[in-house]
């Protein structure tokens, strides 16, 4: 169990069944008066923030959290479905769950997967992956005018720019905490 | 040594220095007696919320009241001291398990006139720093100039709380109220006096006569931020033990440390003249003065520094 005066930014806690990560917290204390700990939590799945005022003698049940080592399998519907890499049990994540992790789905990348108990909520993609490029114009020799980068589309149907001698059937190594282009992948 | 070599540079401990230097020009040059009081003490003054921190079979001192007021009995009418005090839990962008507090005694005054030496205090320090009576904080211009605004807590959660303040007492929702509904409105012109407070929430202040259920209790405020909390002194000692016992009641009920009953100053008090007495909260006082927007950047090292 966590005391009020164990809260601090970033601690996650379990409130009424639902697992919330402190994003603001102040500590506040009239002189002569009762600490109060005042936070705002964010629902770690619908999102939602709340904003409670603690005093001492509350206390927390520790949200009950795991990440798991799993592989992307393939999106039916809305759904996405990963394999746990151990005992190959399969878990589905909403579309609105994974978020634009989309941009860098592809067939059979490793993932952690955050579970609350044992339902999946969330996931931590690697820092940087590698995908094929699908679509890009052929790189003009010495048309400069139209700058530094070029828009092409991957694999997995993200867009961004690049610089002008990347190749379609190509592969780029991609930054998934931004978006953008890190390198060129030599075969 | 260049302060830009520091990794963190502390640039307001200039003003901090000449703050505490002019603190004491104010009070040695109205006749008062800097002291020291031990910091190591056999029994805090028993409050409910205030947390002692103990070391073997002794305590750090979380205020030097008691000893102060000792020594108003034994014959010392005019004293001050800056004394390092110590709260166990308290950590936040305005508080510091380890701070500074100023505090001054005064025989025969009580806590209006107390209120006057306040702003007096104040229009010094802002003449001997050279910065005009207009403060900046926040987006906010305080006006130091002498009087301050002066506000009793009854009206103060008339004019700003959702709840009326016999509602907030009888719900244990006083302190919340406060500082989420009332503070911000405090000190915003004028520093505030807060003043007139419930019996209840005054454990050493006299009570007004006339009127039980008020303690002749205020509180300084400026910028939303509270700095300071005076009062006349109660010097009933048999009164005094009353309170002091259910304070130690409710502290063993909420499971807190509950320290010895302070029997010598208890036996002091008889002796002690009519006084009035304040601590006032010299880190912040420094970030008020400076602008500051923690305490962090005031002192030398933080807690998590050292």
């Amino acid at each position: 169990m966590y005391n009020a005066s164990d809260l601090r930014k970033g601690l996650k806690i379990e409130l009424d069944g639902e697992p919330y990560v402190v994003t603001v917290f102040e500590f506040s204390k009239p002189g002569k008066g009762q600490a109060l700990y005042r936070c705002k939590l964010k629902n770690m799945i619908t999102g939602v923030i709340i904003d409670p005022t603690y005093r001492s003698g509350d206390t927390f049940k520790p949200a009950d959290l795991s990440e798991r080592k799993m592989q992307y399998l393939y999106n039916q519907d809305d759904e996405f479905w990963f394999m746990d890499v151990e005992n190959y049990e399969q878990f589905p994540l909403k579309e609105d769950q994974v978020g634009d992790a989309t941009n860098y789905l592809m067939d059979n990348l490793e993932v952690d997967i955050l579970f609350f108990g044992d339902r999946p909520i969330g996931i931590t993609l690697p820092n940087f992956v590698n995908l094929t490029v699908t679509k890009a114009d052929p790189w003009a020799k010495g048309d400069s005018v139209t700058g530094d980068t070029k828009p092409i589309t991957l694999e997995t149907g993200y867009e961004l720019r690049v610089p002008p001698f990347i190749e379609e059937g190509g592969k780029i190594t991609v930054d998934t905490r931004t978006g953008e282009y890190v390198t060129r992948v030599k075969e | 040594m260049n302060r830009r070599s520091l990794k963190n540079p502390k640039p307001h401990l200039l003003l901090r220095a000449r703050i505490f230097q002019s603190i004491r020009e104010f009070f040695i040059s109205r006749g008062y007696l800097e002291i020291e009081t031990p910091q190591l003490i056999t029994a805090p003054a028993p409050e409910t919320h205030i947390e002692s921190i103990s070391i073997q079979d002794r305590y750090l001192q979380t205020s030097p009241e008691l000893c102060m007021k000792r020594l108003l009995s034994a014959g010392f009418p005019k004293i001050f001291q800056i004394a390092r005090c110590f709260r166990g839990g308290e950590r936040g962008d305005l508080h510091l398990p380890e701070f500074s507090l100023l505090e001054w005694y005064r025989t025969g005054i009580d806590y209006r006139d107390l209120m006057e030496e306040c702003e007096a205090l104040f229009l010094f320090l802002s003449r001997r720093l050279d910065m005009g009576t207009q403060l900046s904080r926040r987006g906010l211009n305080i006006d130091l100039d002498i009087p301050w605004e002066r506000l009793p807590v009854q009206t103060a959660f008339e004019r700003y709380a959702s709840v009326s303040l016999e509602q907030a007492l009888n719900n244990n929702r006083f302190d919340q109220t406060m500082v989420e509904e009332i503070e911000p409105h405090l000190g915003v012109k004028t520093p505030t006096f807060l003043y007139d407070y419930p019996a209840s929430l005054a454990a050493l202040a006299r009570l007004k006569p006339g009127c039980p259920s008020i303690a002749e209790r205020f509180e300084i405020y400026v910028g939303g931020i509270e700095l300071a909390n005076g009062f006349s002194e109660l010097n009933d000692a048999h009164e005094q033990r009353k309170r002091f016992e259910k304070e130690l009641k409710e502290k063993a009920l909420l499971g807190k440390i509950v320290s010895p009953m302070p029997e010598r100053f208890l036996k002091a008090l008889k002796n002690m003249p009519e006084a009035a007495g304040i601590a006032l909260g010299l880190d912040r006082l420094v970030m008020i003065f400076s602008g500051a927007r923690t305490i962090d950047e005031v002192v030398a090292f933080t807690p998590e520094e050292v």
